[in-house]
Formats: C-alpha cells, sequence, structure tokens
C-alpha cells in the first residue's frame, strides 16, 4: 500500500484544497498518473500517483483541506 | 546558474488554441526545453478556475454567451476571470524544478514584476496580503491564477491594460466584490500594447533570471 500525500508546495504554505479528483476508488493508476490537484492561494498543483495499483481509499474529498504531507488516500 | 527563457508573442489568440499550446510547452519544458514567457491577448472569454463559486456569474450563462463572451472551465486556481481584446496575458511556462520549488515566492515574484510593471507607467500599485493579484487602492487591475505539473507553471497574469472594463460587470471577478481598473482608465488614454508587452519581458528577465 502507498499513500497518496500532499508535496512541500513552499514555505509557509501549511494546507491545500482539493479542488477535484481525476480518478475514484477502485480505479487502476499507473506511476505519475495525473490523480488529484490541490490549489492553494490561487495556484493550482496537480498530484500524480506515487506508485501502480487501484485507489483503495480517498480519505480528502473534493472542497476539503488537506495538510501539507498528510495523505490523501492509498494506493494499493 | 542563470535560467534563461524565451519570450514569444503570440498574438491576439483563442483561449482554447493558447492553452492547447501552452499544454505542448509544458510538456517540452518538462523534457529539458527552455522556458518560456508567452504574451497574448484573448477574444472575450470568461474562464472558471478550480475555485469558482456558483455566485460568481451574475447573469444567465445564455445571456452573457449572447453578448460574445465565451465562458469555459479551466485547471487553475481561483475564481472567474475575464479575458478580453486590451488584457495582455502573460503565461510563464517556468521550470520551478530549476528556479526553487516554492509556489509562494514564484507568486509573490509575479506580483512584484506586476507592481514595477505599473510603476513605470505612473501607477502605484499594491499586493495585499491574503489576496492575490494586485490593486490600486480598492479596484483590481491585475489578475493571477497558475497551474502546476511537475513543477513547471502555465497560466498566469491578466494585466488590464486597454480593457473594456464593461464586461466584467457580468461577474464577480475572482469571485469577489471588486471593481476593475485599467491602465488606460487610469491614465486617460489608451496604452500601446507593444510598449507594455516590452515592459514585461524586461521586468521579467530582472526577476526571473
Amino acid at each position: 500500500m502507498t499513500n497518496i500525500i500532499l508535496p512541500e508546495l513552499g514555505e509557509g504554505i501549511a494546507k491545500a484544497t482539493i479542488a477535484c479528483w481525476h480518478v475514484k476508488l477502485g480505479d487502476s493508476v499507473v506511476l505519475g498518473q495525473e490523480i488529484c490537484e490541490a490549489v492553494t492561494d490561487k495556484a493550482s498543483f496537480v498530484i500524480e500517483a506515487p506508485a501502480v495499483g487501484r485507489i483503495k481509499s480517498i480519505s480528502i474529498n473534493e472542497g476539503e483541506d488537506a495538510l501539507v504531507g498528510g495523505g490523501l488516500g492509498i494506493i494499493e | 546558474m542563470k535560467q534563461r527563457f524565451v519570450v514569444e508573442d503570440w498574438g491576439l489568440i483563442d483561449y482554447a488554441d493558447a492553452y492547447n499550446r501552452q499544454k505542448t510547452c509544458v510538456q517540452s519544458v518538462m523534457t529539458g526545453e527552455e522556458d518560456r514567457l508567452i504574451l497574448c491577448e484573448h477574444p472575450a472569454v470568461l474562464t472558471l478556475g478550480r475555485m469558482t463559486k456558483p455566485d460568481s456569474l451574475l447573469y444567465q450563462r445564455e445571456d452573457i454567451q449572447a453578448r460574445g463572451v465565451m465562458i469555459t472551465s479551466v485547471d487553475r486556481g481561483g475564481d472567474v476571470t475575464l479575458h478580453a481584446p486590451g488584457q495582455l496575458i502573460v503565461y510563464p511556462i517556468f521550470n520551478l524544478n530549476k528556479r526553487g520549488k516554492d509556489l509562494k515566492v514564484y507568486m509573490e515574484k509575479l506580483e512584484e514584476v506586476a507592481v514595477d510593471l505599473l510603476r513605470n507607467f505612473g501607477i502605484l500599485a499594491i499586493s495585499i496580503t491574503g489576496k492575490r493579484g494586485v490593486f490600486v487602492g480598492p479596484d483590481k487591475i491585475i489578475s493571477i491564477g497558475v497551474g502546476v505539473r511537475k513543477w513547471v507553471t502555465y497560466h498566469g497574469l491578466g494585466i488590464n491594460v486597454n480593457t473594456d472594463l464593461s464586461l466584467f460587470n457580468l461577474i464577480k471577478p475572482c469571485g469577489l466584490n471588486v471593481r476593475m481598473t485599467s491602465i488606460q482608465k487610469l491614465n486617460g488614454h489608451v496604452m500601446p500594447m507593444k510598449d507594455v508587452k516590452i515592459k514585461v519581458a524586461e521586468l521579467f528577465h530582472k526577476k526571473f533570471l
């Protein structure tokens, strides 16, 4: 299992809003596939799959905030 | 080491065409080509950013389109904004892997370029903490919205040079109850777009080389 993590986006940026998911539970993903977008401070940052597998869970839904370094979901 | 970039002027270009060309540029920059600074204008279009609120459009979509203004959703941060002829669009396609992976620093640099640009045209503008964009008094003159893929930037700045400001009455710009202004309105005459483009390129070279 691999956690999907909100990466460091810059100094002083502690969180971001998940604007949209491009995948849903159960979808197969490949390494590097664009799976969701996090928005902070008028910037939209595309997050990629950190592993190949299936989306097992999504813990931060669209419109919800995520903490930098925190989990967004799990790939297994 | 200095990170160079190439300036490209795409002239007046349809929003969708420019978006597709931006995506091609992003791919090129990802694979090691030089960064780009793209300058252009768009025919009238409302772009809905990822955080657009339902009440940011003040009229029905059909009524807006009947005025010749297209509407499209886009993958940048922020709410709704308007692009139209007379507004200088600046799309920096910059590889932040080579320039520092910090979105806050990048956005602040864009605002600094914008403030410096306006000062060159005799306008005292400011950025406001917590509100991206550049303001003259309470009025907004430059909008900012950015997208980032693999730390390569796209989208960018909308600088109201000679924009028809009445078009902003269709929306709450950036989701705010704010009035928009332009260089033309503040200085009382049409500003040659060529002069603004030259100055934008010069200031980006100062800030980002």
